[in-house]
């Protein structure tokens, strides 16, 4: 790839469940240190394609690259090896996930969880890794949890310690799909804040989100999806004030309410 | 009649009542002094017998010879289940196939034809070489050499055991959260690394109970190995009273001790549970005590007021 190397670059991706085709060709890049927001109405197919970037689903055509590495292939001369689970998972390591239902490991305290990813993938030296996820503990507000488990957190806890299990992989790219649908509204903002606090240090982030607030204070640029395509893409500003798009408008006003 | 009186102070609290429970206390009484007058009074129970053989040498032999047998066959055959279990969820379909016919073939056979099958394989493969198919040949054993009473018996009990372990632990697996396996590949584990640092360890909750059963199933099915000649607890018991008829004590010896390591490993399961449970106990959360009526009464008052 050339001097400008986008953290993301998705080229015509398409997916489907059998018959039903869910992306229908989605192209966008997503420059390094920026924040892509997906929005769009369930079904529209934004968790899917979020899920696509770390190969937790695999794409049925066109393209994408991370950091410059092609997601699922390696290419040798016009040839397109597929990879195996070992190359996958080692892609994997590189890009943070947060999920909607948090998925810690419910069976290991909440500093096993952070430490858990270092210490199997990498082989990790087990002090350094204590330091690294007491430090993002910390950060997150939970240094005084670490030998809880997470069953004995509240829900937006839970979800700053999946925040900081991820980020404990050094990760190049951050993706949330919906890290606060599944929260009670008064524990959305301690999450979101903590999101904020990390695009604030330069982290590469696409999410998936409801949240219009974080979306028009944090988010680089939009992308509304809808049906399994890409219908508007721009700055905050444009996209969520000024949509141009009657299936955009139609959406933001059914959210707005 | 509605009850919005709400001028009187003094109202106490009645709890409920539960006659049902103690007229049940009373029946389950007297059955069990019934039973327990008849085993005292009816001299037929032998128990002069019963204490005279519980220690006996040929018992306790017996009794060592069951717990090993039981003992190794399920260390074998949990291990044989989780490969199993973990082999039948591969995306290499040959694998999955393979596991899946394995457990067709031991659940589908009776233990009693699997272990006279292995104890008399020499009839079958009287020889048994190990090397390369068609080339050389570095090992030669006789079979009936290699096949003791001892060993049939534990191919027997163990190959069995492992094909219905393995639909326990495939249980196991299946309870936990997709998501759980997803998260750990997020953060970079391959499926085999997901599935023995993060699935596994939280199916065990599932897979303990079932594997307690087996246990104890274990127990008696290894008194089928007596069809192969081998002796364990209850084959010491009926060799003792086809020689001096106590027929009735020499089985209330056997079911004592039966009885009594049920109970251990039900001890014994309790702990395991308890520690597999780690993270899933039910959880304290702070909560504000419901209030008592007449502390609801006073908010409503002060409310009012």
């Amino acid at each position: 790839m050339n001097a400008y190397e986008p953290m993301l670059r998705a080229i015509e991706v398409r997916k489907s469940y059998g018959h039903v085709e869910v992306l229908k060709g989605i192209s966008l890049d997503i420059p390094r240190g920026s924040v892509a927001c997906l929005l769009g109405p369930s079904g529209s197919g934004k968790s899917t394609f979020l899920r696509c970037i770390n190969h937790l689903e695999k794409i049925d055509g066109g393209e994408m690259w991370v950091a410059g590495q092609r997601v699922g292939y390696r290419r040798v001369g016009s040839r397109l090896h597929e990879l195996k689970g070992r190359e996958i998972a080692k892609a994997r390591a590189a890009i943070g996930m947060v999920f909607q239902q948090f998925n810690l490991f419910p069976h290991r305290t909440v500093l096993e969880n952070v430490i858990e990813g270092p210490l199997v993938t990498r082989r990790a030296n087990k002090a350094d890794t204590v330091r690294t996820a007491r430090e993002l503990l910390s950060r997150v507000g939970l240094l005084d949890k670490v030998d809880r488990y997470p069953a004995q957190l509240s829900g937006g806890q839970q979800q700053r310690v999946a925040i900081a299990r991820a980020l404990c992989m050094d990760p190049e790219l951050m993706l949330f799909d919906e890290p606060t649908s599944a929260l009670d509204p008064e524990l959305v903002g301690e999450v979101l804040d903590v999101m904020k606090d990390l695009a604030g240090r330069g982290m590469s982030m696409v999410v998936v989100t409801h949240e219009m607030g974080f979306a028009r204070d944090v988010a680089d640029v939009v992308h509304f999806m809808a049906d399994g395509l890409l219908v508007e893409s721009g700055p905050p500003s444009q996209v969520i004030d000024d949509p141009q798009h009657e299936r955009t408008r139609s959406f933001l006003a059914k959210v707005r309410e | 009649m509605t009850d919005l009186d709400r001028s009187r102070d003094d109202l106490t609290v009645v709890p409920a009542r539960y006659p049902g429970r103690w007229a049940a206390a009373v029946v389950m009484l007297v059955i069990a002094a019934l039973i327990g007058i008849s085993m005292v009074a009816n001299e037929r129970f032998g128990w002069d017998v019963v204490a005279q053989y519980l220690f006996a040498p040929p018992i306790v032999a017996g009794l060592m010879t069951t717990l090993m047998l039981t003992g190794a066959s399920m260390l074998i055959g949990i291990v044989l289940g989780i490969l199993l279990a973990v082999g039948r969820l591969s995306p290499n379909p040959i694998v999955a196939g393979a596991a899946w016919l394995y457990s067709w073939f031991f659940r589908g056979t009776p233990l009693l034809v699997q272990l006279l099958f292995w104890f008399f394989l020499s009839a079958l493969y009287p020889k048994i070489v190990l090397g390369v198919p068609f080339g050389p040949e570095w090992l030669h054993f006789d079979t009936n050499s290699l096949i003791t009473p001892l060993t049939a018996a534990l191919l027997g009990l163990s190959l069995n055991e492992g094909a219905y372990m393995s639909e326990i632990v495939r249980a196991g697996i299946i309870a936990v959260p997709r998501g759980q396996t997803e998260a750990a590949e997020a953060i970079g584990m391959t499926r085999m690394q997901a599935m023995f640092r993060v699935v596994l360890p939280q199916a065990m909750r599932v897979i303990i109970p079932p594997t307690g059963n087996e246990v104890i199933g274990m127990l008696k099915n290894t008194s089928l190995v007596l069809v192969i000649g081998y002796s364990e607890l209850m084959t010491a018991t009926q060799s003792i009273y086809a020689r001096t008829f106590e027929t009735i004590p020499m089985l209330i010896v056997a079911a004592i001790w039966y009885l009594v390591m049920t109970a251990v490993l039900s001890i014994a399961q309790h702990y395991i549970e308890k520690r597999v449970g780690r993270g899933f106990e039910q959880t304290v959360r702070v909560q504000k005590p419901a209030m008592t009526v007449t502390e609801a009464i006073a908010t409503q008052r002060r409310v009012k007021a």
